[in-house]
């Protein structure tokens, strides 16, 4: 099947509260495609750009309907069909990626089972030949070992393997249309790469017509014709990729394309000189430990760094790489199997229990979701002052005093103060999990992932945020990302873990502008550009140091 | 895979006589503690001490507990249950009386009961939110709130006395046809059904709601999978383990907890056998049922579990 054109007319979806009250979530959606155009729908979380994506099969969430509008696909109204016939569109001329491959295929059924369920129900194959298609598909996709992959269960295959076998199901019907919901936003930047260069070679091979959901400007750049930009569920500009990336029209489009690549404040600090953190060749593991005390599951080897006092190290590495484990160990949650951790030319005792409630303090964590670390029935105001008085047994007068400048570190209104986190946005309890960890006056923030869980514009925010606080109380981080960006506009000094291992160290303008080592090579150029193109050119030097590779072999 | 099984399926029938040896150790320490002299009670208030002693050493109650639990424990092990204090018959022989009448009424029972709660929660699941889980949650509702001696009670008035259709009372020696079985069984198990059904209806539709609300059945939906297989083939295989958990512990009632419904219908069941051996303090008797009653459990919950565990494949291929 060719792709085929698709016209939305002054699409509206509304919402039922628990109330009883309706609220519009999207309204006046205006657009057209031909047939194997791409379109990108952006904007930040809560815009609309699911519901909307949602609403080209016909569906909207539980609570939500569709309350006016068309979309037109080829001939067909897809919103005036009766639910048999919606059913019969959906899985065979128009297909769908989900967000989370992991959440969306079932645990409990063998993954062929349901790449080629939906050809089955539609009657479109028999399962030989359906079988035999999605075979193909999984070679096409570069899935390894493709004669037996079919036969696992989700568990047993990673995240990147799953999100393309499920564009392999979206595929099996050769669909008329296919929607992509931030297909790749759960997976690491390299992993990421491949998986964009299997969705888009086959997208234009087929000429299928797509709509692809994103919030990453660098990514959609990669993939879309047009692109769609909505904020709080209307479309704010529309346009071709190039002219909204090169001539954004309105000021929302220019304020996600600043976030997109957060800049660098002020140029890296030089050390202080006095040392504050200090690893040395440090070992953490799980599992029975043998003869020589290295654990089953060794997860961070050969660990050596230093942290100056008010200085910033980002550790980059992608998920599985050890990062956490680092901020653990520090922290003192996971005792290391050897090497030690000296904080302020201290020993830090390896467990919490050998721990002085002076050293409980002065190194503080900041975890990188606000909705688990806060405690949803606490207003904001006891969670700060829990720790003032764990801390410095201030009295009442005091405390309040104190919880009202740390609001005021954080760019938060007092009026904030009585609110449950609940009430509050994803950047305000950010600020409050920031608060917190501050009110100890801590001088170090172990900041595990703190900006990954939130959108752009807010996490550029909460970035401008940490940095002006670092000049302003001296604090030093040990900031954990898997984001280049965050990294190079905070950071002074960087290192790069891989597998466990520290693979490049050093200033962050050094390693991040000439990286020597190949895996950080990979890892810098993995990061999409903010430029049409990007993809094939990246994909071109990738094939080229592989042709090097195997010369040097 | 079979070999992980065996090895599943026998750590936990290892651990289910763990703690079948821990539960017989307080059913022991419990019965002895008991108040009263069995010896006492068999013979009567005007019996000499004298009389009491004899028995009391016949019954071997004079030797230290520990000796009489090892003496029961390693009786149990081989079989012999004891001797009845209070009519001289052996345990094991009241018992087999009186079991294969509690197992009828207890797999009569589930064979109505399971099947009616999937249907029930299932139902409710798919409409939730509509007319008919509605009304099937206040109907569930109102079989839970319901006392089950009124459910008894209510049915004998209606179709003993009023309508004259059952007899008020079970006759099972008297089951000759098909039309006795219903006639006997009827009330008796209607009224268990009112009690479990609830439970079992209402985790059914919990348990498969939250594998509703999930990704994949959202998934599932876009691939135009109609409703019934989204939930037969989709939701329900990732539902069996809680399901399988209330529906294993509503039926462990089925075997100890009926003894209302016995009583009412004055049904000849293994739980009034215990009470009236807890009233005589027959000893040997309670310690049989009460070890009957935990391993009936501790089977049920370990059938449970294993379901749960099959129906897993990440903890199936472990």
């Amino acid at each position: 099947m060719q792709g085929e054109s698709l016209v939305v007319r002054d699409l509206e979806v509304r919402a039922t509260s628990v109330d009883g009250e309706e609220r519009t979530l999207v309204e006046q959606i205006n657009f057209s495609l031909q047939p194997g155009e791409v379109m990108a729908l952006i904007g930040e979380s809560g815009s609309g750009k699911t519901t909307i994506a949602l609403a080209m099969l016909g569906y909207a969430r539980r609570g939500c309907r569709i309350a006016a509008g068309s979309v037109r696909l080829g001939e067909s109204e897809v919103l005036s069909l009766n639910a048999a016939r919606t059913r019969a569109l959906r899985g065979d001329r128009i297909a769908y990626v989900a967000q989370s491959a992991a959440a969306a295929f079932n645990p409990s059924r063998p993954l062929m089972e349901q790449v080629i369920e939906a050809a089955l129900i539609h009657g479109t194959m028999d399962r030989g030949s359906a079988r035999q298609r999605a075979l193909a598909l999984f070679r096409e996709l570069a899935l390894p070992d493709p004669e037996h992959i079919g036969e696992r269960y989700p568990h047993q295959v990673s995240g990147g393997q799953l999100q393309r076998l499920m564009a392999a199901m979206a595929l099996l019907t050769d669909p008329a249309l296919i929607i992509f919901d931030e297909p790749t936003t759960a997976l690491d930047v390299t992993t990421q790469v491949e998986v964009l260069n299997a969705f888009k070679r086959a997208v234009r091979e087929r000429g299928t017509t797509a709509i692809y959901v994103s919030h990453d400007l660098a990514v959609v750049a990669q993939m879309a014709d047009q692109v769609l930009v909505l904020n709080a569920g209307r479309i704010m500009e529309q346009g071709t990729i190039d002219k909204v990336l090169e001539r954004p029209e309105h000021d929302y489009t220019r304020s996600l394309l600043a976030a997109a690549r957060p800049q660098r404040r002020r140029p890296p600090t030089s050390s202080s000189g006095e040392e504050l953190l200090h690893i040395d060749n440090l070992q953490v593991g799980y599992g029975a430990k043998d003869s020589d005390g290295t654990p089953a599951d060794v997860v961070l080897d050969n660990i050596s760094l230093r942290l100056d006092r008010g200085g910033a190290l980002g550790i980059i590495g992608e998920s599985g790489s050890g990062k956490s484990t680092l901020a653990n160990a520090v922290a003192g949650l996971v005792a290391p199997s050897r090497g030690a951790v000296q904080f302020a030319r201290r020993e830090l005792s390896p467990t919490l229990r050998g721990r002085t409630p002076e050293q409980f303090r002065r190194i503080q964590m900041v975890f990188q979701s606000a909705d688990n670390s806060l405690n949803p029935s606490h207003t904001v105001r006891r969670l700060l002052s829990r720790p003032l008085q764990t801390y410095f047994k201030r009295d009442r007068a005091a405390r309040n005093r104190r919880v009202e400048e740390l609001m005021a570190l954080v760019r938060l209104s007092p009026e904030l103060l009585d609110c449950r986190p609940g009430e509050l946005s994803g950047g305000q309890k950010q600020r409050v999990n920031l608060a917190r960890a501050l009110a100890a006056e801590p001088d170090l923030l172990l900041c595990d992932e703190v900006t990954s869980a939130l959108d752009t514009v807010v996490g550029a925010a909460i970035l401008e945020l940490l940095d002006e606080l670092r000049h302003e109380l001296g604090v030093a981080y040990l900031f954990i990302s898997h984001d280049i960006s965050t990294i190079r506009a905070l950071c002074d000094d960087v290192m790069v873990l891989h597998q466990g291992q520290c693979v490049e160290a050093g200033r962050c303008d050094a390693v991040l502008e000439q990286p020597r080592h190949p895996y950080t090579r990979k890892l810098i150029g993995s990061v999409p550009e903010l430029r049409p193109g990007w993809l094939e050119s990246c994909q071109a030097e990738t094939s080229r140091e592989s042709v090097m590779d195997d010369s040097v072999q | 895979m079979r070999h992980t099984l065996a090895v599943l399926v026998l750590s936990r029938l290892a651990s289910s006589l763990v703690t079948l040896f821990l539960v017989s150790l307080v059913i022991f320490a419990i019965t002895a503690l008991l108040p009263g002299d069995t010896a006492q009670q068999i013979l009567g208030q005007f019996a000499t001490p004298e009389q009491v002693a004899a028995l009391r050493v016949q019954l071997g109650l004079d030797h230290p507990a520990l000796i009489r639990y090892w003496h029961w424990l390693s009786g149990f092990v081989t079989g012999d249950l004891g001797q009845s204090a209070s009519n001289g018959v052996p345990v094991a022989q009241l018992l087999a009386a009186r079991l294969p009448n509690s197992l009828i009424l207890a797999a009569v029972t589930t064979a109505i009961s399971v099947p009616l709660a999937l249907v029930m929660g299932m139902v409710a699941a798919m409409r939730r939110g509509g007319t008919t889980d509605r009304v099937l949650n206040l109907v569930t509702l109102s079989m839970v709130a319901l006392p089950e001696f009124l459910v008894a009670t209510l049915a004998v008035l209606l179709f003993a006395v009023k309508l004259g259709w059952l007899p008020a009372l079970s006759y099972v020696a008297n089951v000759e046809s098909f039309t006795d079985f219903l006639k006997i069984y009827t009330m008796p198990v209607l009224t268990l059904c009112f009690v479990l059904v609830a439970q079992m209806a209402r985790m059914t539709r919990a348990a498969l709601i939250d594998q509703l609300d999930s990704a994949y059945v959202e998934m599932a939906r876009l691939k135009g999978v109609p409703p019934m297989r989204r939930v037969l083939r989709h939701a329900l295989p990732n539902a069996v383990g809680p399901i399988a958990n209330a529906v294993a512990l509503s039926l462990s009632y089925l075997i100890g907890g009926v003894i209302i419904v016995e009583t009412i219908f004055n049904y000849p069941g293994i739980a009034g056998l215990m009470v009236d051996a807890v009233s005589n303090r027959d000893l040997a008797l309670v310690q049989a049922c009460a070890m009957l009653f935990c391993g009936a459990y501790l089977l049920l919950v370990m059938l449970a579990d294993l379901c749960a565990i099959l129906s897993n494949p990440r903890l199936r291929n472990r």
